[in-house]
Protein backbone atom coordinates (compact mmCIF):
# COMPACT_ATOMS: atom_id res chain seq x y z
CA UNK A 1 0.00 0.00 0.00
CA UNK A 2 1.41 3.37 -1.02
CA UNK A 3 1.97 5.99 1.65
CA UNK A 4 3.57 8.71 -0.48
CA UNK A 5 3.03 10.01 -4.00
CA UNK A 6 5.43 9.05 -6.81
CA UNK A 7 6.43 12.72 -6.89
CA UNK A 8 7.40 12.73 -3.22
CA UNK A 9 9.28 9.46 -3.64
CA UNK A 10 11.27 10.91 -6.57
CA UNK A 11 10.02 8.06 -8.77
CA UNK A 12 10.82 8.55 -12.50
CA UNK A 13 7.18 7.90 -13.33
CA UNK A 14 6.20 11.12 -11.59
CA UNK A 15 7.49 12.73 -14.79
CA UNK A 16 4.93 12.74 -17.58
CA UNK A 17 7.59 12.44 -20.32
CA UNK A 18 8.85 9.19 -18.77
CA UNK A 19 5.33 7.80 -18.79
CA UNK A 20 4.78 8.78 -22.41
CA UNK A 21 8.13 7.23 -23.33
CA UNK A 22 7.11 3.89 -21.79
CA UNK A 23 3.69 4.02 -23.42
CA UNK A 24 5.11 4.87 -26.84
CA UNK A 25 8.03 2.43 -26.97
CA UNK A 26 8.34 -1.32 -26.40
CA UNK A 27 5.39 -3.33 -27.68
CA UNK A 28 4.03 -0.34 -29.58
CA UNK A 29 7.25 0.80 -31.21
CA UNK A 30 8.14 -2.76 -32.27
CA UNK A 31 4.76 -3.06 -33.98
CA UNK A 32 3.73 -5.96 -31.77
CA UNK A 33 0.64 -3.94 -30.91
CA UNK A 34 -0.90 -1.24 -33.11
CA UNK A 35 -0.67 2.31 -31.82
CA UNK A 36 -3.98 3.90 -30.85
CA UNK A 37 -3.65 6.26 -33.80
CA UNK A 38 -3.26 3.32 -36.23
CA UNK A 39 -6.14 1.49 -34.62
CA UNK A 40 -8.65 4.31 -34.94
CA UNK A 41 -7.37 5.05 -38.45
CA UNK A 42 -8.51 1.55 -39.53
CA UNK A 43 -12.11 2.71 -39.06
CA UNK A 44 -11.45 6.26 -40.30
CA UNK A 45 -11.94 7.67 -36.82
CA UNK A 46 -8.68 9.61 -36.78
CA UNK A 47 -8.48 12.40 -35.83
CA UNK A 48 -11.04 12.38 -33.01
CA UNK A 49 -12.73 15.77 -33.09
CA UNK A 50 -14.12 17.70 -30.16
CA UNK A 51 -17.88 18.22 -30.35
CA UNK A 52 -19.91 20.86 -28.58
CA UNK A 53 -18.73 21.47 -25.01
CA UNK A 54 -21.09 19.93 -22.46
CA UNK A 55 -18.97 19.13 -19.39
CA UNK A 56 -16.37 21.17 -17.58
CA UNK A 57 -14.28 18.95 -15.36
CA UNK A 58 -12.29 21.03 -12.94
CA UNK A 59 -9.44 19.58 -10.92
CA UNK A 60 -9.28 21.85 -7.87
CA UNK A 61 -6.09 20.28 -6.51
CA UNK A 62 -4.04 17.13 -6.17
CA UNK A 63 -4.12 17.11 -2.36
CA UNK A 64 -5.89 14.06 -0.95
CA UNK A 65 -6.31 12.34 2.42
CA UNK A 66 -5.78 8.97 0.72
CA UNK A 67 -2.90 7.46 -1.24
CA UNK A 68 -4.63 4.86 -3.39
CA UNK A 69 -2.58 2.27 -5.23
CA UNK A 70 -4.01 3.06 -8.64
CA UNK A 71 -4.46 6.82 -8.50
CA UNK A 72 -3.88 8.28 -11.97
CA UNK A 73 -3.47 11.73 -10.42
CA UNK A 74 -0.69 10.54 -8.08
CA UNK A 75 -2.61 12.44 -5.42
CA UNK A 76 -1.93 12.32 -1.69
CA UNK A 77 -1.42 14.36 1.48
CA UNK A 78 2.02 15.43 0.22
CA UNK A 79 0.68 17.01 -2.98
CA UNK A 80 0.32 20.76 -2.53
CA UNK A 81 -1.01 21.80 -5.94
CA UNK A 82 -4.24 23.66 -5.18
CA UNK A 83 -6.48 25.84 -7.35
CA UNK A 84 -6.61 29.45 -6.16
CA UNK A 85 -9.77 31.51 -5.79
CA UNK A 86 -8.60 33.69 -8.70
CA UNK A 87 -8.49 30.69 -11.02
CA UNK A 88 -11.87 29.59 -9.68
CA UNK A 89 -13.23 33.05 -10.58
CA UNK A 90 -11.96 32.58 -14.12
CA UNK A 91 -13.68 29.17 -14.21
CA UNK A 92 -16.92 30.78 -13.03
CA UNK A 93 -16.78 33.28 -15.90
CA UNK A 94 -16.45 30.38 -18.33
CA UNK A 95 -19.30 28.50 -16.67
CA UNK A 96 -21.52 31.58 -17.05
CA UNK A 97 -20.64 32.16 -20.67
CA UNK A 98 -20.13 28.71 -22.16
CA UNK A 99 -22.61 26.08 -23.28
CA UNK A 100 -21.47 23.60 -20.64
CA UNK A 101 -24.40 22.17 -18.69
CA UNK A 102 -22.42 19.92 -16.34
CA UNK A 103 -19.77 20.88 -13.84
CA UNK A 104 -17.60 18.09 -12.51
CA UNK A 105 -15.27 18.86 -9.59
CA UNK A 106 -12.44 16.48 -8.97
CA UNK A 107 -9.05 16.23 -7.27
CA UNK A 108 -7.34 14.75 -5.13
CA UNK A 109 -10.07 15.22 -2.62
CA UNK A 110 -11.79 18.37 -3.96
CA UNK A 111 -13.19 19.08 -0.49
CA UNK A 112 -9.64 19.74 0.77
CA UNK A 113 -9.29 22.87 -1.33
CA UNK A 114 -9.81 25.73 1.19
CA UNK A 115 -12.06 27.52 -1.32
CA UNK A 116 -14.07 24.43 -2.19
CA UNK A 117 -17.26 25.55 -0.41
CA UNK A 118 -17.02 29.08 -1.77
CA UNK A 119 -16.67 27.69 -5.27
CA UNK A 120 -19.63 25.32 -4.88
CA UNK A 121 -21.80 28.16 -3.55
CA UNK A 122 -20.82 30.51 -6.37
CA UNK A 123 -21.09 27.91 -9.12
CA UNK A 124 -24.46 26.73 -7.86
CA UNK A 125 -25.86 30.17 -8.65
CA UNK A 126 -25.22 30.02 -12.40
CA UNK A 127 -27.77 27.44 -13.50
CA UNK A 128 -25.66 24.37 -14.07
CA UNK A 129 -27.90 21.34 -14.79
CA UNK A 130 -25.70 18.74 -13.12
CA UNK A 131 -23.21 19.74 -10.45
CA UNK A 132 -20.95 16.80 -9.65
CA UNK A 133 -18.45 16.47 -6.82
CA UNK A 134 -16.19 13.42 -6.98
CA UNK A 135 -15.81 12.48 -3.35
CA UNK A 136 -13.58 9.71 -2.01
CA UNK A 137 -16.11 9.31 0.86
CA UNK A 138 -13.51 8.98 3.63
CA UNK A 139 -12.98 12.75 3.58
CA UNK A 140 -16.44 13.05 5.16
CA UNK A 141 -15.08 11.13 8.17
CA UNK A 142 -11.48 12.41 8.05
CA UNK A 143 -11.86 15.40 10.31
CA UNK A 144 -14.75 17.08 12.12
CA UNK A 145 -14.55 20.12 9.83
CA UNK A 146 -15.83 17.81 7.07
CA UNK A 147 -18.57 16.09 9.10
CA UNK A 148 -21.27 18.43 7.78
CA UNK A 149 -20.42 17.81 4.12
CA UNK A 150 -23.56 15.66 3.53
CA UNK A 151 -25.74 18.61 4.67
CA UNK A 152 -23.65 21.05 2.63
CA UNK A 153 -24.00 18.87 -0.47
CA UNK A 154 -27.74 18.62 0.11
CA UNK A 155 -28.13 22.39 0.52
CA UNK A 156 -26.56 22.98 -2.89
CA UNK A 157 -28.10 19.94 -4.57
CA UNK A 158 -24.66 18.58 -5.39
CA UNK A 159 -24.56 15.32 -7.30
CA UNK A 160 -22.19 13.11 -5.29
CA UNK A 161 -20.12 10.58 -7.22
CA UNK A 162 -18.09 8.44 -4.88
CA UNK A 163 -15.29 5.96 -5.31
CA UNK A 164 -16.05 2.51 -3.93
CA UNK A 165 -13.63 -0.14 -5.15
CA UNK A 166 -15.60 -3.15 -3.91
CA UNK A 167 -18.38 -4.26 -1.60
CA UNK A 168 -15.90 -6.25 0.48
CA UNK A 169 -13.57 -4.79 3.10
CA UNK A 170 -10.52 -6.73 1.92
CA UNK A 171 -10.51 -5.58 -1.68
CA UNK A 172 -11.35 -1.98 -0.82
CA UNK A 173 -8.69 -1.62 1.87
CA UNK A 174 -6.07 -3.30 -0.34
CA UNK A 175 -6.53 -0.65 -3.00
CA UNK A 176 -7.19 2.36 -0.80
CA UNK A 177 -5.64 1.70 2.59
CA UNK A 178 -6.58 0.11 5.89
CA UNK A 179 -9.80 1.39 7.37
CA UNK A 180 -11.04 2.98 4.13
CA UNK A 181 -13.88 0.49 3.77
CA UNK A 182 -15.36 1.12 7.22
CA UNK A 183 -15.07 4.90 6.84
CA UNK A 184 -16.64 4.73 3.38
CA UNK A 185 -19.56 2.68 4.69
CA UNK A 186 -20.12 5.18 7.49
CA UNK A 187 -19.99 8.08 5.00
CA UNK A 188 -22.47 6.36 2.69
CA UNK A 189 -24.83 5.80 5.61
CA UNK A 190 -24.56 9.49 6.50
CA UNK A 191 -25.30 10.47 2.91
CA UNK A 192 -28.32 8.13 2.93
CA UNK A 193 -29.46 9.67 6.21
CA UNK A 194 -29.86 13.13 4.61
CA UNK A 195 -31.62 11.62 1.60
CA UNK A 196 -28.80 10.89 -0.83
CA UNK A 197 -29.11 7.79 -2.97
CA UNK A 198 -32.60 6.88 -1.84
CA UNK A 199 -35.02 5.51 -4.44
CA UNK A 200 -36.81 8.40 -6.15
CA UNK A 201 -34.62 11.01 -4.41
CA UNK A 202 -33.32 13.96 -6.40
CA UNK A 203 -30.19 13.88 -4.27
CA UNK A 204 -28.06 11.81 -6.60
CA UNK A 205 -25.51 9.42 -5.17
CA UNK A 206 -23.58 7.31 -7.66
CA UNK A 207 -20.66 5.00 -6.99
CA UNK A 208 -17.56 4.44 -9.08
CA UNK A 209 -15.99 1.02 -9.33
CA UNK A 210 -12.56 0.49 -10.79
CA UNK A 211 -10.74 -2.85 -10.72
CA UNK A 212 -8.34 -3.51 -7.86
CA UNK A 213 -5.66 -4.97 -10.14
CA UNK A 214 -4.42 -5.59 -13.68
CA UNK A 215 -7.74 -6.54 -15.23
CA UNK A 216 -10.60 -4.75 -16.93
CA UNK A 217 -13.93 -3.95 -15.29
CA UNK A 218 -16.74 -6.45 -15.80
CA UNK A 219 -20.21 -5.75 -17.06
CA UNK A 220 -21.45 -2.54 -15.43
CA UNK A 221 -25.07 -3.69 -15.07
CA UNK A 222 -24.08 -6.98 -13.40
CA UNK A 223 -21.60 -5.20 -11.12
CA UNK A 224 -24.23 -2.66 -10.09
CA UNK A 225 -26.60 -5.48 -9.18
CA UNK A 226 -23.93 -7.15 -7.03
CA UNK A 227 -22.96 -3.87 -5.34
CA UNK A 228 -26.57 -2.98 -4.59
CA UNK A 229 -27.38 -6.36 -3.12
CA UNK A 230 -24.24 -6.58 -0.97
CA UNK A 231 -24.36 -3.00 0.34
CA UNK A 232 -28.06 -3.29 1.14
CA UNK A 233 -27.85 -6.74 2.74
CA UNK A 234 -24.75 -5.99 4.80
CA UNK A 235 -25.16 -2.30 5.67
CA UNK A 236 -28.62 -1.12 4.54
CA UNK A 237 -27.01 1.28 2.03
CA UNK A 238 -28.82 2.65 -1.03
CA UNK A 239 -27.31 4.38 -4.05
CA UNK A 240 -28.45 5.20 -7.57
CA UNK A 241 -25.98 4.08 -10.24
CA UNK A 242 -22.65 2.32 -10.41
CA UNK A 243 -20.10 3.54 -12.96
CA UNK A 244 -17.51 0.94 -13.95
CA UNK A 245 -14.26 2.61 -14.95
CA UNK A 246 -11.16 1.11 -16.56
CA UNK A 247 -7.81 1.85 -14.93
CA UNK A 248 -5.70 3.81 -17.39
CA UNK A 249 -2.02 2.89 -17.63
CA UNK A 250 -0.61 6.12 -16.24
CA UNK A 251 0.98 7.36 -12.99
CA UNK A 252 0.65 4.97 -10.02
CA UNK A 253 -1.28 2.37 -11.99
CA UNK A 254 1.46 2.33 -14.63
CA UNK A 255 4.03 2.00 -11.86
CA UNK A 256 2.07 -0.93 -10.44
CA UNK A 257 1.73 -2.60 -13.85
CA UNK A 258 5.46 -2.40 -14.46
CA UNK A 259 6.47 -3.47 -10.94
CA UNK A 260 4.08 -6.45 -11.01
CA UNK A 261 5.20 -7.42 -14.55
CA UNK A 262 1.66 -6.98 -15.82
CA UNK A 263 2.26 -4.03 -18.17
CA UNK A 264 2.44 -5.95 -21.46
CA UNK A 265 -0.46 -8.28 -20.65
CA UNK A 266 -2.60 -5.34 -19.59
CA UNK A 267 -1.89 -3.43 -22.79
CA UNK A 268 -2.71 -6.58 -24.80
CA UNK A 269 -5.99 -6.86 -22.90
CA UNK A 270 -6.85 -3.24 -23.67
CA UNK A 271 -6.00 -3.59 -27.36
CA UNK A 272 -7.82 -6.92 -27.69
CA UNK A 273 -10.91 -5.39 -26.09
CA UNK A 274 -10.77 -2.32 -28.36
CA UNK A 275 -14.27 -1.33 -29.42
CA UNK A 276 -14.59 1.18 -32.29
CA UNK A 277 -18.15 1.97 -31.16
CA UNK A 278 -16.73 3.36 -27.89
CA UNK A 279 -14.59 5.89 -29.80
CA UNK A 280 -17.72 7.78 -30.85
CA UNK A 281 -18.59 8.61 -27.26
CA UNK A 282 -15.30 9.01 -25.44
CA UNK A 283 -15.58 11.73 -22.82
CA UNK A 284 -12.93 13.96 -24.38
CA UNK A 285 -15.28 14.82 -27.25
CA UNK A 286 -17.68 16.83 -25.09
CA UNK A 287 -15.56 17.56 -22.02
CA UNK A 288 -12.80 19.96 -21.10
CA UNK A 289 -10.50 19.21 -18.21
CA UNK A 290 -9.12 22.21 -16.33
CA UNK A 291 -6.04 21.78 -14.17
CA UNK A 292 -5.49 23.33 -10.75
CA UNK A 293 -3.42 26.08 -12.39
CA UNK A 294 -6.00 26.80 -15.09
CA UNK A 295 -4.62 24.97 -18.14
CA UNK A 296 -6.97 23.19 -20.51
CA UNK A 297 -6.79 19.51 -21.44
CA UNK A 298 -8.95 17.07 -23.39
CA UNK A 299 -9.34 14.86 -20.32
CA UNK A 300 -8.06 14.30 -16.79
CA UNK A 301 -5.59 11.69 -18.08
CA UNK A 302 -4.08 14.05 -20.65
CA UNK A 303 -3.83 16.58 -17.82
CA UNK A 304 -1.71 14.17 -15.80
CA UNK A 305 0.45 13.39 -18.84
CA UNK A 306 0.81 17.13 -19.48
CA UNK A 307 -0.60 16.84 -23.00
CA UNK A 308 -2.39 20.19 -23.48
CA UNK A 309 -5.30 20.81 -25.84
CA UNK A 310 -4.46 21.24 -29.49
CA UNK A 311 -5.82 24.77 -29.65
CA UNK A 312 -4.70 28.38 -29.35
CA UNK A 313 -7.01 28.59 -26.35
CA UNK A 314 -4.91 26.77 -23.76
CA UNK A 315 -5.68 28.47 -20.47
CA UNK A 316 -8.91 29.31 -18.66
CA UNK A 317 -7.93 33.00 -18.81
CA UNK A 318 -8.00 32.83 -22.62
CA UNK A 319 -10.94 30.42 -22.93
CA UNK A 320 -12.50 30.55 -26.36
CA UNK A 321 -15.28 28.04 -27.01
CA UNK A 322 -15.22 28.62 -30.77
CA UNK A 323 -11.52 27.90 -31.00
CA UNK A 324 -11.87 24.77 -28.88
CA UNK A 325 -14.84 23.26 -30.71
CA UNK A 326 -13.75 20.94 -33.49
CA UNK A 327 -10.17 20.71 -32.25
CA UNK A 328 -8.25 17.50 -32.80
CA UNK A 329 -8.14 15.49 -29.56
CA UNK A 330 -4.60 14.70 -28.38
CA UNK A 331 -4.13 10.94 -28.16
CA UNK A 332 -1.57 8.37 -27.03
CA UNK A 333 -1.62 4.67 -26.14
CA UNK A 334 -3.38 5.32 -22.81
CA UNK A 335 -6.51 6.15 -24.83
CA UNK A 336 -7.04 2.41 -25.32
CA UNK A 337 -8.26 2.50 -21.71
CA UNK A 338 -11.34 4.54 -22.67
CA UNK A 339 -12.19 2.42 -25.73
CA UNK A 340 -11.85 -1.11 -24.34
CA UNK A 341 -14.99 -3.25 -24.11
CA UNK A 342 -18.02 -1.13 -23.38
CA UNK A 343 -15.75 1.89 -23.10
CA UNK A 344 -14.97 3.94 -20.04
CA UNK A 345 -15.60 7.47 -18.94
CA UNK A 346 -16.17 9.33 -15.72
CA UNK A 347 -19.84 8.40 -16.24
CA UNK A 348 -19.03 4.72 -16.74
CA UNK A 349 -19.55 2.78 -19.96
CA UNK A 350 -20.06 4.66 -23.22
CA UNK A 351 -21.01 1.94 -25.73
CA UNK B 1 17.50 -23.45 -18.67
CA UNK B 2 15.23 -25.27 -21.07
CA UNK B 3 12.09 -23.59 -22.35
CA UNK B 4 8.93 -24.74 -20.53
CA UNK B 5 6.17 -26.45 -22.50
CA UNK B 6 3.64 -23.87 -21.45
CA UNK B 7 4.10 -20.22 -22.34
CA UNK B 8 1.48 -17.84 -20.90
CA UNK B 9 1.81 -15.62 -23.98
CA UNK B 10 0.56 -18.53 -26.15
CA UNK B 11 -2.95 -17.95 -24.83
CA UNK B 12 -3.07 -14.80 -26.93
CA UNK B 13 -2.48 -16.97 -30.01
CA UNK B 14 -5.43 -19.29 -29.31
CA UNK B 15 -7.50 -17.71 -32.07
CA UNK B 16 -4.84 -18.65 -34.60
CA UNK B 17 -5.91 -22.31 -34.54
CA UNK B 18 -8.47 -21.35 -37.19
CA UNK B 19 -5.62 -20.65 -39.62
CA UNK B 20 -4.96 -24.37 -40.06
CA UNK B 21 -8.57 -25.47 -39.97
CA UNK B 22 -10.82 -22.53 -40.52
CA UNK B 23 -14.21 -24.22 -40.57
CA UNK B 24 -13.73 -26.37 -37.49
CA UNK B 25 -11.93 -23.63 -35.58
CA UNK B 26 -14.64 -21.11 -36.35
CA UNK B 27 -17.37 -23.54 -35.37
CA UNK B 28 -15.58 -24.18 -32.08
CA UNK B 29 -15.23 -20.48 -31.25
CA UNK B 30 -18.84 -19.77 -32.22
CA UNK B 31 -19.96 -22.59 -29.94
CA UNK B 32 -17.64 -21.43 -27.17
CA UNK B 33 -18.95 -17.87 -27.33
CA UNK B 34 -22.55 -19.10 -27.28
CA UNK B 35 -21.92 -21.34 -24.27
CA UNK B 36 -20.68 -18.40 -22.20
CA UNK B 37 -23.55 -16.07 -23.07
CA UNK B 38 -25.99 -15.15 -20.35
CA UNK B 39 -28.65 -17.89 -20.27
CA UNK B 40 -30.44 -19.99 -17.68
CA UNK B 41 -27.16 -19.59 -15.82
CA UNK B 42 -25.62 -16.15 -15.39
CA UNK B 43 -22.32 -15.35 -17.09
CA UNK B 44 -20.90 -15.03 -13.59
CA UNK B 45 -21.98 -18.57 -12.62
CA UNK B 46 -20.54 -19.88 -15.88
CA UNK B 47 -17.24 -18.16 -15.19
CA UNK B 48 -16.98 -19.86 -11.79
CA UNK B 49 -17.81 -23.26 -13.32
CA UNK B 50 -15.13 -22.64 -15.95
CA UNK B 51 -12.61 -21.75 -13.27
CA UNK B 52 -13.32 -24.98 -11.36
CA UNK B 53 -13.14 -27.09 -14.54
CA UNK B 54 -9.91 -25.33 -15.56
CA UNK B 55 -8.38 -26.72 -12.38
CA UNK B 56 -9.72 -30.24 -12.68
CA UNK B 57 -8.48 -30.27 -16.28
CA UNK B 58 -5.21 -28.76 -15.07
CA UNK B 59 -5.11 -26.37 -18.02
CA UNK B 60 -2.77 -23.47 -17.18
CA UNK B 61 -4.12 -21.33 -20.02
CA UNK B 62 -7.68 -21.83 -18.79
CA UNK B 63 -6.66 -21.11 -15.20
CA UNK B 64 -5.08 -17.81 -16.26
CA UNK B 65 -8.04 -16.89 -18.45
CA UNK B 66 -10.76 -17.67 -15.92
CA UNK B 67 -8.91 -16.25 -12.94
CA UNK B 68 -8.85 -12.97 -14.84
CA UNK B 69 -12.45 -13.38 -15.98
CA UNK B 70 -13.77 -14.05 -12.48
CA UNK B 71 -11.81 -11.08 -11.09
CA UNK B 72 -13.32 -8.88 -13.80
CA UNK B 73 -16.76 -9.95 -12.69
CA UNK B 74 -16.04 -8.82 -9.15
CA UNK B 75 -15.91 -12.38 -7.81
CA UNK B 76 -13.93 -12.58 -4.58
CA UNK B 77 -10.92 -14.82 -3.97
CA UNK B 78 -12.91 -16.72 -1.34
CA UNK B 79 -15.60 -17.52 -3.92
CA UNK B 80 -12.96 -18.53 -6.44
CA UNK B 81 -11.28 -20.91 -4.00
CA UNK B 82 -14.63 -22.42 -3.01
CA UNK B 83 -15.36 -23.13 -6.66
CA UNK B 84 -12.01 -24.90 -6.98
CA UNK B 85 -12.84 -27.01 -3.94
CA UNK B 86 -16.08 -28.04 -5.61
CA UNK B 87 -14.03 -29.18 -8.61
CA UNK B 88 -11.54 -30.91 -6.34
CA UNK B 89 -14.32 -32.67 -4.40
CA UNK B 90 -15.85 -34.03 -7.59
CA UNK B 91 -12.42 -35.05 -8.91
CA UNK B 92 -11.49 -36.89 -5.72
CA UNK B 93 -15.01 -38.30 -5.39
CA UNK B 94 -14.75 -39.59 -8.94
CA UNK B 95 -11.54 -41.38 -8.00
CA UNK B 96 -12.91 -42.78 -4.78
CA UNK B 97 -16.26 -43.91 -6.20
CA UNK B 98 -14.29 -46.27 -8.46
CA UNK B 99 -13.24 -47.90 -5.20
CA UNK B 100 -16.67 -49.51 -5.28
CA UNK B 101 -15.75 -51.17 -8.57
CA UNK B 102 -12.51 -52.36 -6.99
CA UNK B 103 -14.46 -53.71 -4.01
CA UNK B 104 -16.94 -55.47 -6.34
CA UNK B 105 -14.05 -57.07 -8.22
CA UNK B 106 -12.31 -58.14 -5.04
CA UNK B 107 -15.52 -59.65 -3.74
CA UNK B 108 -16.06 -61.51 -6.99
CA UNK B 109 -12.49 -62.80 -7.30
CA UNK B 110 -11.62 -63.32 -3.68
CA UNK B 111 -15.04 -63.86 -2.12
Amino acid sequence: MATKSLKKLGNDLAQSNKQIEILSNGIFKSGELPTFKDKISETSQFPIKAKKLEILQINVGYMCNQVCDHCHVDAGPDRKEIMTRDTMRQCLEVIKNSGAHTLDLTGGAPEMNPDFRWFVEEAAKVGIKDFIVRSNLTIIRANKKYYDLPEFFKKHNVHVVSSMPHWTRGKTDKQRGDGVFDKSIKALQELNAVGYGMPGSDLKLDLVYNPSGAFLPGDQVAMEKDFKKALMDDFGIEFHNLFAITNLPIARFLDYLIASENYEDYMYSLVEAYNPAAVENVMCTNTLSISWDGYLFDCDFNQMLELPVNSKSRHISEFNEELLEGRNIVISQHCYGCTAGAGSSCQGVVA
Amino acid sequence: MSKPYYDAADLRKFGKITEWSEELGTKFFDYYAKVFEEGALTAREKSLIALAVAHTEQCPYCIDAYTKDTLQRGITKEQMMEAIHVGAAIKSGATLVHGVQMMNKVNKLDG
